[in-house]
């Protein structure tokens, strides 16, 4: 069997994708991908860990489940918002988003 | 550790969550049956249902004592979920009232359903005792929030608010999660208690538990606005609808405490020796930070979000204290912020509302135009500065003595020297509002009777918390004891 801490790297390695597009990409789309990104990473981690470590404690996999019906929320509303902006400016570039600075 | 199998006794805890629930789709059926010159009153309905929710809680789920393990572990009923639950009912209340009149807002029933369903989210984030139900708990509450900070479609500013914050809170939630499900791996537990037990008994490395708790840190400091984790707030706060932003600036602020005291106050209380001097520093630099960069403001909305990132410091003072002193100020505080500010940003809407502006230099005269509004002002702002016989002097007193008692005495000077550069840029708006004169023919400013009321019951409880503080201290002292 592939051992654990393959699974965790893997979820590490993607959780670090995901947190540098966040950062580093520009468009609001690609900011929303990497979030998704990192919410697989949390889902990898947490079934890995259920499946290895505790394979009757039922809870691990009602976590997982419960993160990807809010992750589904969290896009859902996420494009939402992107629409409602791209109908106003006819862009989601998010550094042009400055009506407001200090 | 009391797990408790389930009872039908036990729905009564949950009396108040199920008469909002209830009331969300009684606001969308009015919502479709009433024409349009009657829907202003759905905001009515709604404040009627959060003060009812709150009658009823105090009837049927005041916590017995027990302190007891609900629904399989997901909830506690105790008396600090209660307090919050209690707080975040009545700042959902009064929103209501305060959004009546507003342009785009007061006449929509899913505004109003959005909201009650944030409140839900955070009477849930108060007495979750799970890591999975905390988790769904915050996003309820903040996926709500995202879309009525950006509820106003056709205004870029608000638009832009709701997408920023949606970006910056979907980052930091999910690396919260991130730390949520390691410290599953770890402990093997997702039950806030048993985790402190499974740290206690040392099944965490030191180096990953220290990982964990500044993971979660990012996301519970997004919550409350902490620095580093601040942006966000003055550019939400300033395009979202100002009754959303007074929302924002109590309830979820307030909804952020509650998780923070309960996930590293309990769960990781044994790596406190590891995690507090951070949060130290972060208390120390967010009062100071919020408080010069307040400054320099001209817009008043964005002057209240960079105090209300100097209240978020102020209110970590009593959770660094690492004490039930320090707790139970935490808390005062945290009820003392909820009247105060709620009272700020009522000033704020109606004035705005016949105005049309929230720069500060139009404030000028407003002592002349309604001299009511000023002296709700008065005590609104001399509240947030710090005056005595005023809650917020009393509040601040409590958690600047509980950190001097647990010997971080440079701490609460740091906090002293803070409040009085706070005290600073609340008198110079004072200022504008009674010695600046008005312009010329400015038209004098109607109070709707909803506010009127708003107003009255918010600087009576600053007054009230104020000049008789004892009993509500002594249930914030009950409070920090039921937690543990």
């Amino acid at each position: 069997m592939v051992p654990l801490n393959w699974y965790l790297t893997l979820a590490a390695a993607l959780f670090c994708i995901g947190l540098y597009g966040v950062l580093s990409r520009r468009n609001a789309v690609a900011i929303l991908m990497g979030v998704e990104l990192m919410m697989n990473a949390v889902i990898i981690n947490l079934v890995a860990f259920w499946r290895y470590l505790q394979p009757t404690n039922i809870n691990g996999q009602v976590f997982a489940v419960i993160v990807f019906a809010v992750a589904a929320a969290e896009a859902s509303v996420g494009l939402a918002l992107i629409i409602s902006i791209y109908r106003r400016r006819n862009s989601v570039i998010a550094d042009e988003m400055n009506l407001m600075k200090w | 550790m009391n797990f408790v199998d389930f009872q039908a006794a036990h729905i009564l805890t949950l009396i108040p969550e199920i008469t909002l629930i209830l009331l969300i789709p009684l606001i969308m059926a009015l919502d479709v049956i009433w024409p349009e010159s009657r829907r202003r009153q759905l905001g009515l309905v709604t404040a009627i249902g959060f003060f009812a929710a709150i009658v009823l809680a105090l009837v049927f789920s005041v916590p017995n004592g027990e302190n007891a393990l609900l629904f399989g572990g997901t909830l506690r009923n105790d008396l600090a979920s209660f307090l919050f639950r209690v707080i975040f009912m009545f700042a959902g209340g009064i929103t209501a009232l305060l959004s009546l009149d507003v342009e785009g807002l007061g006449r929509k029933g899913e505004y109003y359903a959005i909201l009650v369903g944030c409140v839900i989210g955070m009477n849930f984030m108060a007495s979750a005792a799970d890591l999975i139900m905390l988790y769904l708990a915050i996003e309820t509450a903040s996926i709500g929030l995202y879309v009525l900070a950006g509820f106003l479609r056709d205004d870029d500013k608000s638009t832009e608010s709701g997408l920023k914050y949606f970006l910056f809170g979907a980052m930091t939630s999910t690396v919260m999660l991130y730390g949520f499900s390691l410290l599953f791996g770890y402990t093997g537990e997702t039950n806030l208690y048993a985790i402190a037990q499974s740290l206690k008994n040392g099944d965490v490395p030191t180096a990953t538990a220290i990982a964990i708790a500044l993971m979660i840190a990012v996301g519970v400091g997004f919550k409350v606005a902490l620095v580093p984790f601040h942006f966000w707030t003055p550019d939400v706060y300033e395009g979202a609808p100002t009754p959303v932003t007074a929302f924002l600036s109590v309830a979820s602020k307030s909804a952020g405490f509650a998780v923070l005291v309960r996930v590293f106050l309990i769960a990781l209380d044994p790596g406190a020796t590891q995690w507090s001097p951070l949060m130290t520093a972060m208390a120390a630099v967010t009062m100071t930070l919020g408080n010069f960069l307040a400054l320099p403001q001209r817009n008043i909305k964005r002057l209240l979000a960079y105090s209300s990132i100097a209240h978020a410091g102020y209110a970590m003072l009593g959770i660094v204290a690492l004490s039930k002193d320090g707790l139970a100020a935490t808390m005062f505080y945290l009820l003392a912020y909820v009247f105060t500010n709620l009272a700020a940003f009522t000033v704020v809407i109606l004035f705005s509302r016949v105005a049309g502006s929230d720069e500060i230099a139009d404030y000028a005269g407003l002592s002349r135009r309604s001299p009511g509004l000023a002296l709700a002002m008065l005590v609104a702002f001399l509240s947030l500065g710090g005056m005595p016989p005023l809650a917020g002097f009393i509040s601040k007193f409590f958690v600047f003595a509980a950190a001097v008692q647990s010997n971080l005495i440079w701490l609460a000077m740091v906090g002293i020297i803070n409040s009085i550069i706070g005290l600073y840029y609340y008198l110079i708006v004072l200022k504008v509002v009674y010695v600046k004169p008005a312009p010329e023919g400015a038209p004098l400013i109607e109070i709707p009777r909803p506010y009127v009321f708003a107003l009255g019951v918010l600087c009576f409880a600053i007054l009230f918390a104020g000049t008789a503080a004892t009993p509500w201290y002594n249930w914030a002292v009950d409070a920090a004891k039921s937690l543990f």
